[in-house]
């Protein structure tokens, strides 16, 4: 069967001179399945070429794996018929992730913070606040649906 | 990405992780957790020495795990955790609620 993701992959000099740029866009259907092989396809075409430590590796998979599951599970709420869109870009000193669905948003400050004692025991409620902690900057745009994630490399 | 169980001479049963830990495998582990609690294994170690990333259902699925374990009366222990993952634990402090060990043969030693 082949794979339902749609993937394209631009590479380009830098408009300065300041070093290439790839740009990866992906649309996935709203299936956690899909997770893994998205994750795989952008982490690869976004660093391939580049030189990029293992932390920086691994921390891209997890805000990748948990921005998708947001967007497949809470945001289209595994409607088959909604996509979700991912767009990273690797520049010269940064990575520049956006995960945006078709839900109709959330308000990030309404998430509480995951780690208090008593929450250690529950089983969700941990991956906005993992993204938080694993990039540099995270952005929501004004209706809560789309997600910018910013990596800088090291 | 798989998992695998098998037991050790000392009668612990050892789950392998390869691969991903993630939203869409996590029941796969937990149902295998269940059963092996179903066959009366009260000492279990989950082993990470071939996982690649975790994700916070992965996280999730680990604490309903080890809350089950708990009420069954039996044991758990984490081992094979790199850097990176123990990261995970760390930033969420999972790292209080699991006992982690570095290796797998030092996990076993610690039942």
């Amino acid at each position: 069967m082949p794979s339902p993701l749609r993937l394209c992959v631009r590479r380009s000099p830098a408009p300065d001179g300041g070093g290439a740029r790839t740009l990866v866009t992906l649309r996935l259907p709203s299936e956690i399945e899909c997770i893994e092989e998205a994750v795989d396809l952008v982490t690869r075409h976004c660093l391939a070429g580049h030189e990029a430590s293992r932390t920086t590796r691994f921390r891209l998979q997890v805000v990748l794996s948990e921005a998708l599951s947001n967007a497949i599970v809470r945001g289209n709420q595994e409607d088959r018929g909604k996509w979700v869109d991912v767009r990273a870009e690797l520049g010269p000193d940064a990575i520049r992730l956006e995960v945006t669905d078709e839900g109709p948003g959330f308000n990030p400050a309404d998430v509480p913070e995951p780690i208090r004692p008593e929450q250690l025991d529950e089983a969700n409620g941990r991956g906005l606040y993992l993204i938080r902690k694993l990039v540099d900057l995270v952005q929501f745009n004004e209706q809560g649906n789309s997600i910018c994630m910013i990596l800088r490399r090291p | 990405m798989a998992f695998s169980r098998t037991k050790d001479a000392s009668g612990v049963a050892i789950v392998q992780v390869e691969g991903q830990l993630i939203v869409g495998n996590r029941h796969e582990l937990k149902e295998l957790v269940q059963a092996a609690l179903g066959q009366g294994e009260r000492r279990l170690l989950i082993d990470f020495s071939r996982t690649g990333y975790i994700d916070s259902s992965g996280l999730g699925a680990l604490v309903s795990i080890s809350k089950k374990i708990r009420e069954a009366g039996g044991e758990l222990r984490l081992s094979g955790l790199n850097e990176d993952l123990r990261s995970l634990f760390e930033l969420t402090k999972l790292d209080t609620l699991f006992a982690i060990a570095e290796t797998p043969q030092q996990a076993l030693a610690s039942f």
